[in-house]
């Protein structure tokens, strides 16, 4: 049995009223890949902001790589990898200059640094375009580096807040492909999605979550046994049996969740 | 230690390579200050734009002394041989009036016809300015210069008539050149000498140029600031960089350290215009000066911290910072002096680190002060700094991860 390298306890997240991350407990073993699945709102991402120790929880608390994130924060940061929803690059900055910023941050010796910045770029096509402005890249150019940056302190763990969304379909499998690549060579993977059929492919285990609480984890294979009307059920199956079939945007963020929403899934789900 | 200085100098070189890159940016930042100072020393009168000053003169005197003053005025010369002002003849009071409205002249004299009889009579006798209330300071000017003018002939008519007083009383034989020194000193018994600190006449712009230096290297930290770390807030870069194992401090350190380096770089481009094309003299030692605006712009950095952990956008914290820049231009002293301002406002103006730096650099800049007569505003500017960097930077942490 893998030993876990995240452990969640109790964990909760209220922002005023409402409660984004309602107790949850789960943990991820070292090595897998773990697919976080939920309705917009669920609380995905605020779980992910916890664990990568961008956001204080209201309380419980959780070890990554067998440090607490809120005592020892910073000993977490140096064990871990992050593509958040938003890209985490400079536009102003050229790709390299970028990847050097980041990584001189992360402490990371010049020559090591330089070895590990063309490896990356050259693994995801983007050697030729180190010099140029990452402002002047298309969204799955930024992608990509954005993927080589969150790798350069060589993490443990590498969380995936959707890393495919809004992408064409070459650069999506590019990045499958190489999120598979990571995964064999033994990090391990916390990806988000609301893609069932990335989820189906990547993950070992998936967690599903609603309304703050998770409310199915286990393989894909026993997850898909849950779902007893339908036949060959997909993962797509499990997630509406679990989370129902309603809209459930809040009015407040209607607008803005369900632009990225239809379009997707327009071009993605089968 | 050491690490936090680095992390320092890679987030302050990051930002600086970022800004360079902006070329719109790049323009507005150098031409900012030359507007800046170019508008302020060209717009305001001193002295020495008295040059040609259109004036209005009705001299109805049937006697000699109306015909000396308005000589008197019209051979005034100020600035380099260049008459101040350039005399109009209008037929009675109305008419200098009626130019006065339609702006042809900025201020008329008035002589009436017995002005050299009643003094000859020895009775007092009056000349009447006509203000230009339009402008306001034009007009001071033109006054205190006609006032000095007729002040001066006034006294000189005093005294030869005290002494021709003399004369017919005493029936004395004295000579009638000392009658008049001694007449002259009754008349005016009082002689003020002004000496200042430096040689010369400080202008309003001399005034004005540490406190625009000062005002566009702290703003420009304050709102820079604050906009630059919402900015990698609302672009999700902040992330990258907390998500880093460097220390806040470093972070905040370093972005205001590249604030602040484009503050200063916009203070000399002020020094620099001031002294060439305004003639403004730097009397005190130019590294003070870099001294009082580097703990000016460590007096703000607190400041900026607070509003940018509290500002979600960057459009949020430029607009918070706009609305206290504009009272706090004037309040500073920037423009007039604080110690015409009522005793209340004046108590707000010393809760203002701005304040403090103008008030030093003013004294660096204009009298030469050394850092002995300005150790009270170094004082207050680094406690302001300290004080504020301490309750800011734990309130950012706790806020930025909420």
């Amino acid at each position: 049995m893998a030993e876990n390298i995240i452990e969640v306890q109790n964990l909760t997240k209220k922002f005023k009223e409402f409660t984004a991350v309602d107790n949850i407990s789960f943990e991820v073993k070292k090595g897998e890949v773990f697919g976080f699945l939920g309705p917009n709102g669920a609380g995905k991402s605020t779980t992910i902001r916890i664990l990568t120790t961008l956001l204080r929880p209201t309380s419980g608390t959780a070890k990554v790589c067998g440090f607490d994130i809120i005592k020892q924060a910073d000993e977490v940061r140096k064990h871990i990898g992050l593509v958040a929803e938003k890209i985490i690059l400079y536009d102003k900055l050229t790709a390299k200059e970028n990847l050097y910023f980041f990584g001189r941050l992360n402490k990371i010796p010049p020559q090591v640094l330089k070895e590990r910045i063309d490896k990356w770029l050259e693994r995801l096509h983007m050697k030729e375009w180190e010099d140029h402005l990452v402002g002047t890249f298309s969204t799955g150019m930024k992608q990509r580096v954005n993927i080589v940056r969150a790798l350069l302190c060589e993490p443990e763990i590498l969380f995936l807040d959707e890393p495919t969304l809004g992408l064409d379909p070459q650069t999506t499998r590019l990045i499958r492909e190489f999120i598979q690549e990571l995964n064999s060579h033994g990090i391990t993977i916390v990806l988000t999605t609301h893609d069932m059929v990335e989820a189906e492919i990547l993950s070992n285990r998936v967690a599903i979550i609603d309304h703050g609480k998770i409310v199915a984890l286990d393989t894909v294979e026993n997850l898909k046994k849950l779902v007893k009307d339908v036949k060959n059920p997909t993962l797509e199956d499990v997630f509406l049996e679990m989370t129902g079939k309603e809209v459930r945007d809040k009015p407040g963020n209607k607008l803005k969740s369900r632009g990225g929403h239809t379009a997707r899934s327009s071009t993605r789900i089968r | 230690m050491w690490e936090g200085v680095k992390d320092t100098f890679e987030i302050t070189k990051k930002d600086l390579i970022e800004f360079s890159r902006d070329k719109l940016r790049l323009l507005s930042f150098f031409m900012m200050p030359i507007f800046m100072m170019v508008m302020i020393g060209f717009i305001f009168p001193n002295q020495n734009s008295l040059k040609n000053v259109p004036i209005g003169i009705t001299n109805q005197d049937k006697g000699k002394l109306g015909k000396e003053i308005q000589k008197a005025i019209e051979d005034l010369k100020l600035v380099n041989d260049v008459p101040a002002f350039k005399i109009k003849e209008y037929s009675d009071v109305e008419a200098i009036k009626e130019a006065i409205k339609k702006q042809e002249i900025s201020g008329g004299i008035f002589i009436d016809s017995d002005f050299s009889e009643k003094i000859s009579k020895n009775q007092p006798s009056e000349i009447t300015i006509v203000e230009d209330q339009i402008n306001p300071q034009m007009s001071a000017l033109v006054n205190q210069i006609i006032l000095r003018v007729t002040d001066g002939i006034s006294k000189k008519v005093g005294a030869e008539s005290l002494a021709k007083v003399l004369i017919s009383k005493e029936k004395t034989k004295s000579n009638i050149n000392s009658l008049i020194n001694l007449a002259a000193f009754f008349v005016n018994p009082i002689q003020a000498k002004i000496e200042g600190l430096i040689p010369g006449n400080p202008s309003y712009f001399e005034f004005l140029a540490p406190g625009i230096i000062a005002m566009i290297v702290m703003t420009a930290v304050l709102t820079g600031l604050a906009a630059s770390v919402s900015k990698e807030k609302e672009q999700g870069t902040l992330d990258g960089v907390l998500i880093a194992p460097i220390s806040r401090f470093s972070f905040i350190i370093g972005k205001a350290l590249a604030q602040a380096i484009r503050g200063m770089i916009q203070g000399i481009i002020v020094l620099l215009l001031a002294v060439w094309i305004f003639d403004v003299v730097i009397y005190g030692n130019v590294f003070l000066i870099a001294l009082v605006l580097l703990l000016g712009v460590f007096s703000f950095v607190g400041l900026g911290i607070l509003v940018s952990a509290i500002a979600s956008e960057q459009e949020t914290a430029t607009q918070i910072l706009f609305m206290f820049q504009l009272p706090m231009l004037f309040l500073s002293g920037v423009f007039f002096p604080i110690q015409q301002m009522p005793q209340a406002i004046q108590y707000i103006s010393k809760a203002i680190p701005l304040t403090y730096a103008i008030q030093a650099l003013r004294k660096v800049i204009i009298l030469g002060a050394g850092i002995s007569a300005i150790q009270r505003e170094v004082f207050v500017l680094l406690l302001f700094g300290v004080v504020t960097l301490f309750i800011s930077v734990p309130v950012f942490k706790r806020i930025i991860t909420k």
